[in-house]
């Protein structure tokens, strides 16, 4: 137990289990990022346990780094200057123009070739190239200048303004506003884009290099199934075939090369199990009850016995009070000696009978209750998620130091680098679980649903109270066993909850109290059941 | 500045030819960025009778950048924050839709516009919007009071509110009073 895979490749990617097969993620290969069609390694291991056998919450994706994406652009336009004998620039400027379809390009310049050249801004035969005039007795609207020898620009709309508020407006969309490939004539209620090469003509030196880094982001921005990865400074796009109308019936998370993992539908952190329109309603909800709810997310409780405060500085949710010793939960104030023991439900809200809410005042008590006990989880888990990171960069400190005193290898001490990454990735989906089982209608797989998330939830407590011993402790080799298989049993937990989240919602069978399909009306406390 | 030519030439205009209902002055005669408006509430909407202070505000780059306009007297409406300042959702201000041949006239006639039809898929107050979706009774009822409590008389004016850009309430020590 000592080779390098056994530390490193636990959970570097949140979803790994297969605990063998550090080998193949070989992060260069940016093409393939799709398993697929990969050959399974043969590492001598049962064929079920290898098998890189797809799931049902994993959907296929690639990553491009900037060179890919420039590359697919250069390689379109080569085609484009082959096939329709233009220029390279021109064929540039219409691919821009029909947002990258080629085909479609192909066939509508075929059709009417002067038609497409005039659209784009590229009729060279009927107008001259863009140029700037002096015209006697103009006067600018923009800046309201009429002096002589003013130089003025237009397009084809003939509206003219003078070539610095051109400028002016033009740096001020390329600049600010990130705008390149289709900004408008300047002119109200004018929507004619300013051509490809009007803007060379005008951009001024200093703005051109921004410029065509717009240029090039149109590329992805144009097309459906490209989406920046939206960590910052990453430079990466995703491509994955996953449409909007699928968002119902599938969780499209995808991790870019920069590690960060993100919703491919709505460009949110990795929320699975929970559908993004379910994500969507959750967010507004919690942003309107924000107020309701901010007790609960407060770092301070009162110890349920004695009444004195704690307060909490680690994830880990097991809390002991220092006054009286006494255990408990910190979701649920509950006495933690009764969570390990399988009749507990710290997860379950536990719905009253009816006849205990008959009037709309209970209703809306219970309502607003089922809430809470949602909310308090969900904002609990975002919480501990983060006070895990603050500790492991504590910890990370405290193990440089280790290494220094005891002589072990930084690969040796990595565990933890394990551990606290599965801590935050199993938060996170722990997190969503509560989210959506707020908008959870019970049928018979809720009892299932709520078993996976509570094994998950043991899973990380029980790692988390590991993950948060003094180092010295942590420095103990048994220990460092006991952690990693904890990590790996937190990640395999992980698995299967989202396997089985991931299998119903593709086959349509979770019943939700309200309706996720449109837009999302208002659902406050006293509305929802 | 370029712009100063262009900002004297609108505001001759605007104070010789207002627009329709409403009365335009310099907050200080010394800051052609800072205009006060008078806004008699249009005829045939809740908010008749009433008269509305609006500040509109000329930020340096402009018109390559939008004028920030905001209400000084507070109003029901789904467009426009409840508080004071007043902040309006108007499209045409956005900085994607706005362009720099728009005038301050074209600005004015959007905000008496959105008095007379609210655009309540766009809100700033869901309430509100809500409210004037589905009971136009009541929702007028409290636009009217509104204007009773708020939008009789002179125009105030907020000095604090308006000395800057829009948020001298957000700087420390205006809020101990
Ligand atoms: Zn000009
Ligand atoms: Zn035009
Ligand atoms: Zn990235
Ligand atoms: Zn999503
Ligand atoms: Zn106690
Ligand atoms: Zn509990």
């Amino acid at each position: 137990m000592d080779s390098e895979d056994d530390f490193m490749s636990a959970v570097s990617s949140g979803d790994d289990v297969h605990l063998d097969d550090s080998d193949n993620d070989d992060m260069s290969g940016a093409d393939d990022f799709d398993f697929d069609d990969e050959p399974d390694p043969d590492l001598g291991m049962p064929k079920d346990i290898m098998q890189k056998k797809r799931v049902a919450y994993d959907i296929s994706f690639k990553v491009f780094q900037p060179s890919d994406i420039q590359k697919q652009q250069d390689d379109l336009i080569n085609e484009v200057n082959l096939i329709l004998d233009i220029s390279k620039e021109e064929a540039a400027i219409l691919l821009r123009y029909f947002r990258w379809n080629k085909e479609r390009l192909i066939e509508d310049y075929m059709d009417k070739s002067r038609q497409v050249l005039d659209a784009a801004g590229l009729a060279h035969t009927t107008t001259s190239l863009p140029k700037l005039e002096v015209i006697p007795g103009f006067v600018c609207d923009i800046c309201c200048e009429d002096g002589e020898g003013l130089q003025s620009f237009a397009i084809k709309c003939g509206h003219r303004y003078c070539v610095d508020c051109y400028r002016h407006y033009l740096s001020q969309k390329i600049r600010e506003e990130g705008e390149a490939a289709r900004i408008q004539c300047p002119a109200d209620g004018c929507s004619l884009i300013i051509d490809a090469r009007s803007l060379d003509l005008l951009v001024t030196p200093e703005l051109t290099e921004r410029y065509h880094a717009l240029l090039n982001r149109t590329y992805v921005e144009d097309k459906d199934n490209l989406k920046w990865c939206p960590a910052p400074d990453c430079q990466n796009a995703i491509e994955c075939g996953v449409k909007k109308k699928d968002l119902d019936k599938v969780v499209p998370t995808v991790s870019c090369l920069c590690s960060h993992r993100f919703c491919f539908g709505c460009i949110l952190s990795d929320h699975q199990p929970a559908p993004c329109n379910l994500v969507k309603r959750w967010l507004k909800k919690c942003a309107d009850d924000s107020e309701t709810a901010n007790w609960i997310s407060a770092n301070t409780k009162e110890c349920p016995k004695c009444n004195s405060t704690i307060e909490k500085n680690g994830g880990c949710n097991h809390m002991t009070c220092r006054k009286c010793r006494h255990e408990f939960c910190w979701m649920c104030m509950g006495p933690w000696s009764e969570h390990g023991t399988s009749w507990y439900n710290c997860n379950r809200f536990e719905e009253r009978s009816g006849t205990e809410a008959r009037d709309a005042q209970a209703k809306s008590r219970v309502s607003l209750e089922r809430y809470l006990h949602y909310y308090n989880r969900y904002a609990n888990h975002e919480q501990s998620a983060r006070l895990d990171q603050d500790i492991y960069h504590k910890t990370e400190k405290k193990m440089v130091q280790l290494q220094r005193e005891s002589g072990m290898s930084w690969i040796e001490v990595q565990y933890l680098n394990s551990a606290s990454q599965a801590l935050q990735t199993c938060r996170q989906t722990l997190m969503w679980t509560y989210a959506f089982a707020f908008y959870l209608a019970r049928n018979n797989l809720t009892e299932i649903f709520e078993d996976n998330q509570k094994d998950l939830e043991m899973a990380v407590e029980a790692l988390s109270e590991m993950f948060e011993k003094p180092v010295t402790e942590l420095a103990d080799p048994k220990l460092k066993v006991v952690i990693m298989d904890k990590t790996s049993y937190c990640s395999k937990r992980r698995v299967i909850l989202l396997e089985d989240t991931a299998q119903n919602l593709a086959e349509g069978r979770w019943t939700f109290n309200v309706d996720l399909t449109g837009s999302g009306s208002n659902d406050g406390p006293s509305t929802t059941r | 500045m370029a712009s100063q030519k262009r900002i004297a030439k609108e505001l001759s205009e605007c104070m010789a030819n207002p627009p329709a209902g409403m009365r335009v002055s310099l907050a200080n005669d010394a800051d052609v960025h800072k205009w006060h408006i008078v806004l008699e509430g249009p005829p045939n909407t809740p908010y008749v009778g009433g008269t509305f202070g609006l500040v509109i505000v000329l930020p340096p780059e402009y018109p390559f950048k939008a004028p920030v306009v905001t209400f000084a007297t507070r109003i029901y409406h789904p467009n426009v924050t409840n508080d004071t300042p007043g902040k309006i959702c108007l499209g045409l201000l956005k900085t994607e839709n706005w362009k720099p041949s728009f005038k301050i006239q074209t600005v004015l006639q959007a905000v008496r516009g959105l008095l007379v039809e609210p655009q309540p898929d766009d809100p700033l107050e869901a309430r509100i919007a809500d409210e004037f979706r589905s009971d136009r009774k009541e929702f007028e009822k409290n636009a009217r009071q509104y204007v009773t409590q708020y939008a009789k008389g002179p125009v105030k004016f907020d000095k604090k509110l308006t000395s800057t850009a829009g948020d001298a309430a957000a700087t420390p020590g205006a809020s101990s009073s």
